[in-house]
């Protein structure tokens, strides 16, 4: 169909039977969102499959994708979704954690000035404080079981939340506030009613930020100290020179992280639909 | 005796600000008494403290020197019989136009109750927005959105509307139709009007009393009454006299703007 679109195109008789404002093909694959990135991602991955077998690259370099997904079977399913799991929760546990901590700070911090000069240049230093680097110190405080795990993530997810939160917050045009003032309404309703809302756009590009950063809070931690989860499971395999399936732990991560991302996007279009953009509603 | 009762009183009023390169004066010596039901336009160029003047009135602040009251009362905080109406409508993005008009009931009281909702009715007929209540602000035009923001400040009935260049961030012919608009609604249910612009066409079509501000330090220069009887069309606005009287205001203002 689009080669014939093409062909009509050229020639100038078969103008009036062409469809109005029929585009270029280029064109058309921009107007469909997944068509293009499927395509150069099928193109990679047969570029990535013939290039290991005519260069005989050993699996311990680069696995071909058939052997990562041969990878998957090294394991049982069961055994797979205990892996999937324990990372998830701790993952989910330390964001909703991280979400939790976050807003009150945020509140604080964007309605005292006060508070914002004291506490801000801490939240800087926490946040530069290399969370792979404090890993094993707060796993020896806490103990091993998904608390230092949980504490690890969170430490990793609440900072671009903070931050998100705090610049929704004060976004608010200072007409409203000024309503809010000249109605003398309490308070606590000014944040609920005007300035929480307004920030619903800030905070969801936050979350989308830290529900990916929290995946990788909860692998680092188990990098540390687990016996359990992806994390876990890609130390153990490269540990003992099974790539194939650590890179089928790396595809469940990315998935995961990917379907975590979409999940918190869709909670904002179902819930949020204003806060979008007109053409993402 | 409606007109012989004094609505807002500016007594000696001088407002300083304290600012990162020193006091600034935003006004100095500003006096001026604005009548129950008077329409009265303040015209200034810009950063001549006009919008100082409608906050004193609001209670939003507090003049450093001099005295603001409202019916008598000295301004000490908001009051309940003052409306505003911004420069952008600064709706509620995810509210409606009726949750929008409601808001103030639902912000002070917490509630929104069903005399609530007739009142607003009421005042979405009068801005023309009828059928339009369960839109949300972004499906709106720009004169729209402006009507719903009348709309909310009409709707705790207020005694004083407080509008600080409402019609500036809409296109010329809706700023006309809108001007227009509110003429209708004034004389429908009167009100003090303290109407902040910078337009002298939309001063004179609108206002009883035109009040000229220099700039910083803003001060009253003028204060004139339109030589424009009621109801006004835009024919009346083609008079001689009305061209004289607006042409004498540009001049006023032109006078006053600092050398560049």
């Amino acid at each position: 169909m689009s080669a014939s679109a093409e062909t009509q195109a050229k020639s100038p008789r078969a103008e009036p039977t062409r469809k109005p404002f029929s585009l270029p093909l280029s064109e058309r694959m921009i107007a469909m969102p997944l068509v293009l990135p499927l395509l150069t991602f099928a193109v990679i991955l047969v570029l990535w499959e013939t290039s290991t077998r005519v260069f005989s690259i050993p699996s311990f370099i680069l696995p071909a994708p058939t052997r990562i997904i041969e990878g998957f079977g090294a394991v049982t399913p069961a055994r797979w979704s205990a892996h999937v799991w324990a990372t998830l929760r701790v993952a989910l546990i330390g964001y909703l954690v991280a979400i939790a901590v976050s807003l009150p700070i945020a509140i604080g911090l964007a309605k005292s000035r006060l508070l914002s000069r004291a506490f801000y240049p801490l939240l800087v230093v926490i946040q530069s404080v290399p969370v792979v680097a404090v890993a094993p110190i707060i796993i020896v405080v806490l103990g091993t079981d998904d608390a230092p795990r949980v504490v690890i993530t969170f430490m990793i997810a609440f900072f671009p939340l903070v931050v998100s939160m705090t610049t929704g917050l004060m976004a608010t045009p200072p007409e409203l506030i000024e309503l809010s003032r000249s109605l003398r309404a309490p308070q606590y309703r000014e944040i609920t009613q005007i300035r929480l809302p307004y920030a619903i756009p800030y905070i969801f590009s936050g979350l989308k930020i830290s529900v990916t950063l929290a995946v990788i809070g909860a692998v680092v931690a188990e990098f540390v100290a687990a016996d359990v989860g992806i994390g876990f499971f890609i130390q153990f395999s490269t540990s003992m020179f099974r790539l194939p399936q650590a890179w089928a732990g790396l595809v469940v991560l990315v998935a995961m992280s990917l379907i975590l991302f979409q999940a918190v996007s869709l909670a904002q279009r179902l819930f949020f639909p204003w806060s979008l953009p007109r053409e993402r509603r | 005796m409606a007109l012989a009762s004094h609505a807002i009183d500016f007594r000696a009023v001088g407002q300083v600000f304290a600012t990162e390169s020193g006091p600034l004066t935003a006004l100095d010596d500003v006096n001026l008494t604005i009548a129950q039901h008077e329409f009265v336009a303040v015209l200034g160029p810009s950063g001549c403290g006009k919008s100082t003047l409608l906050r004193l009135s609001a209670g939003l602040m507090l003049p450093t020197t001099g005295q603001v009251s409202v019916f008598r009362q000295p301004v000490t905080r908001p009051r309940d019989d003052v409306g505003i109406v911004f420069q952008q409508a600064t709706l509620l993005p995810w509210a409606n136009v009726l949750d929008n008009v409601t808001f103030p009931a639902k912000h002070k009281r917490g509630r929104v109750g069903s005399e609530d909702r007739e009142r607003a009715a009421e005042v979405i007929a009068a801005v023309g927005l009828k059928g339009f209540e369960k839109r949300l602000p972004a499906e709106l035009s720009g004169g729209m959105q402006q009507r719903v923001g009348i709309a909310r400040a009409l709707f705790l009935n207020p005694d004083i509307l407080l509008m600080d260049e409402p019609f500036s961030a809409l296109d010329a012919l809706t700023r006309d139709a809108m001007g227009f608009e509110l003429l209708k609604l004034w004389q429908a249910s009167p009100k003090t009007v303290m109407f902040i612009t910078h337009s002298i066409p939309e001063a004179v079509l609108l206002a009883d009393r035109v009040i000229v501000m220099s700039a910083r330090p803003g001060r009253i220069i003028a204060d004139m009454a339109v030589p424009l009887g009621r109801p006004r069309d835009e024919r009346a606005l083609r008079a001689p006299e009305v061209q004289d009287f607006a042409a004498h205001l540009r001049e006023l203002l032109i006078a006053k703007e600092p050398a560049s």
